[in-house]
């Protein structure tokens, strides 16, 4: 592990803008950038990255943003925690409803691959290089992904697996 | 629900929801169904392992030799619906992947329905062996984008942490149970129970239920302790030290038991690390991380407690580490009551709190005020907070986006059991299917928790 780097000195390094929210560190690297950020983030001790996870802000596109950052219609949240240093970081990345796919974490954090299928299966994200891009909850042939604001409450008719429509 | 949509036009319904993605299969295929190349790809994502690593394996066996059967979801000794696809060579594990989403209702999409006031009867539901801890955090990430986290009163946080604290005991209780049941240690199953059952008729006292509290809510307390309530802790923890020994006797020292776990399932502190897994599982490696000492919250930084670690990574490590995480539990508790302050067991902020019963009878003002708490909610600033705290599994984590409405923008639990569920390939790899038992038994999944 490298000596003591602030996650302040590693923004600037990428010039990547940051904010503090509710005590917390939050970088917000573009989708270019992801990859890199995380790996200077895994390197500066960042050890465990305890969680993943994906907001649609279909209906809330104006939310406070960091000057620098292009609001896009998805998100994607990592938390990452340091052991040693007893610190977390926030990282949210902007993706684009065009093109949804991000480069995956797996290799730096083995641990991301179920987080990620997760939030593949629940916001049509897909994750580049993931090693098996699969739904997690839903089953296989579902169609849709439920947690897009565009996806409606209670007017899906259930889907049964293996009967046709 | 509107029935206007014709059944017949139902995939041009569904069509609008369509991204163009390709979903393959979520089970484990065939060796001579995939590439060599897709194999190793695949087996590093069973395994979580890259695949230089996977390349230095030495197995590669044909299909003729090994079979792939499935475990699950309605095995009894899976902890609800689990589904694992294993490929065996003879007795002993190759590949094993987790199948999940049986237990899955959407409870995400549920959260961002409800106000931030209903928003704990719906955590509550998820992990439902430590409901408490679900409440907590949830109700803790709410006060903190409210910004009226430093104004909990004292009675309400203590009444938090006695609460949490009693709960891990009845979750590691339960894992007792279930960790005997699945060795075959039947009657453990039937002590373990009984001891829960204790602490549940407690929180039944307290709360009204069993289980499903909806009794930690944003602001405080849903209610102030009941007379008495230091007697009933008084006697569960006069009751429970013989129990733990009768534990100790029974299991800990017992040859048959140390022959089933010791060795089995092990995990290293790297492996652990990497695959983001917490509480126990991460403890038996002898990482020692524990939310409560590392990054505390309520008032655990007072409390004097044992951070418990073991040394191989082992089933019988886990299980070692629960066992003495309740006592430890028991300690926090006895500490609880000799310091449990007098006061208000909820914030009195008008803005989140309803105004109490008498008042309503009074006042038509309180009257109106009740009813909008209830029916509207209370408004939240904008922003977004992740809040993490230490459940009996493991870190549990609630992370909110605000847009300054009533309900949550977005609602996301990290639950413990989803990730550590993920350890369970590397634990099973090379040992044999008889073990697989004792190795899901010692990550304690809740189901409820896994598919949310």
């Amino acid at each position: 592990m490298t000596t003591e780097t602030s996650e302040a000195e590693l923004a600037e390094t990428f010039g990547c803008p940051a904010t503090d929210s509710c005590g917390q560190q939050v970088l917000f690297p573009s989708r270019e950038q992801y990859l890199e950020v995380i790996g200077a983030l895994a390197d500066a001790g960042y050890s465990m990255c305890v969680d993943l996870t994906g907001v649609d802000y279909l209906e809330y596109f104006d939310r406070p943003l960091p000057e620098g950052v292009e609001a896009e219609r998805f998100e994607v949240v990592v938390n990452l925690l340091a052991i040693a240093r007893r610190s977390r970081v926030r990282v949210r990345v902007q993706v684009p409803e065009s093109d949804a796919s991000l480069a995956s974490l797996f290799d730096i954090y083995p641990g991301t691959e179920a987080m990620e299928r997760e939030v593949f299966d629940m916001f049509g994200i897909s994750f580049d290089d993931h090693p098996d891009l699969t739904r997690i909850l839903m089953p296989e042939d579902w169609l849709g992904h439920p947690l897009r604001k565009d996806y409606e409450v209670g007017r899906i008719p259930v889907q049964f697996k293996g009967v046709s429509q | 629900m509107s029935t206007d949509t014709d059944n017949t036009d139902n995939t041009d319904f569904y069509s609008r929801f369509q991204a163009g993605t390709s979903e393959g299969e979520q089970g484990l295929r065939l060796r001579s169904e995939i590439s060599a190349e897709e194999l190793m790809r695949e087996v590093g994502a069973v395994l979580r392992m890259s695949e230089a690593d996977v390349a230095l394996l030495e197995d590669h066996p044909d299909d003729d030799e090994t079979m792939i059967i499935n475990m699950g979801p309605q095995h009894p000794s899976t902890h609800g619906v689990l589904r694992l696809m294993l490929e065996l060579q003879g007795e002993t594990v190759l590949r094993c992947k987790p199948v999940i989403g049986y237990l899955h209702t959407g409870m995400e999409k549920t959260g961002e329905q409800l106000t931030y006031a209903q928003g704990s009867t719906n955590v509550t539901r998820m992990d439902y062996v430590s409901p408490l801890a679900n409440e907590l955090v949830f109700s803790m990430a709410t006060e903190k984008l409210l910004g009226i986290d430093d104004e909990i009163p004292e009675r309400a946080v203590w009444i938090r942490m006695l609460l949490a604290e009693l709960n891990r005991m009845s979750s590691h209780l339960l894992f007792m149970a279930t960790n005997g049941m699945d060795l075959g240690a039947v009657s453990m199953m039937i002590y373990g129970w009984r001891e829960r059952e204790e602490v549940l008729r407690f929180f039944q006292e307290v709360t009204g239920l069993r289980m499903n509290h909806n009794y930690i809510r944003p602001g405080g307390v849903a209610a102030d302790l009941p007379a008495g309530w230091r007697d009933s802790v008084m006697r569960l923890l006069d009751l429970l030290p013989d129990r733990l020994e009768e534990y100790d006797t029974l299991m800990t020292g017992q040859p048959i038991w140390r022959e089933r776990l010791q060795g089995v399932g092990v995990i290293t502190p790297t492996e652990a690390l990497a695959l983001g897994a917490t509480g126990p599982i991460l403890r038996s490696t002898g990482v020692e991380w524990d939310l409560r000492r590392d990054q505390p919250y309520l008032h655990y930084d007072e409390m004097d407690f044992d951070v418990i670690v073991g040394s191989y990574g082992d089933c019988f490590d886990r299980y070692a580490i629960r066992l003495a995480e309740i006592r430890e539990s028991m300690e926090i508790v006895r500490q609880i009551l000799d310091r449990m302050p007098s006061g208000n067991y909820r914030i009195q902020d008008k803005k989140v709190t309803p105004p109490p019963r008498a008042r309503i009878d009074e006042s038509m003002e309180a009257l109106i005020h009740h009813f909008k708490i209830f029916t509207e909610g209370f408004k939240v600033p904008e922003g977004e907070v992740y809040v993490a705290v230490e459940s009996p599994r493991g870190e549990i984590g609630c992370y909110i986006a605000s847009d300054g409405s009533a309900n949550p923008y977005r609602m996301h639990m990290r639950d413990p059991s989803f990730v550590n569920i993920q350890c369970l390939p590397h634990m099973m790899r090379g040992g044999l299917v008889a073990d697989a038992v004792a190795v899901i038994s010692s990550v304690d999944p809740v189901l409820g928790g896994v598919d949310r």
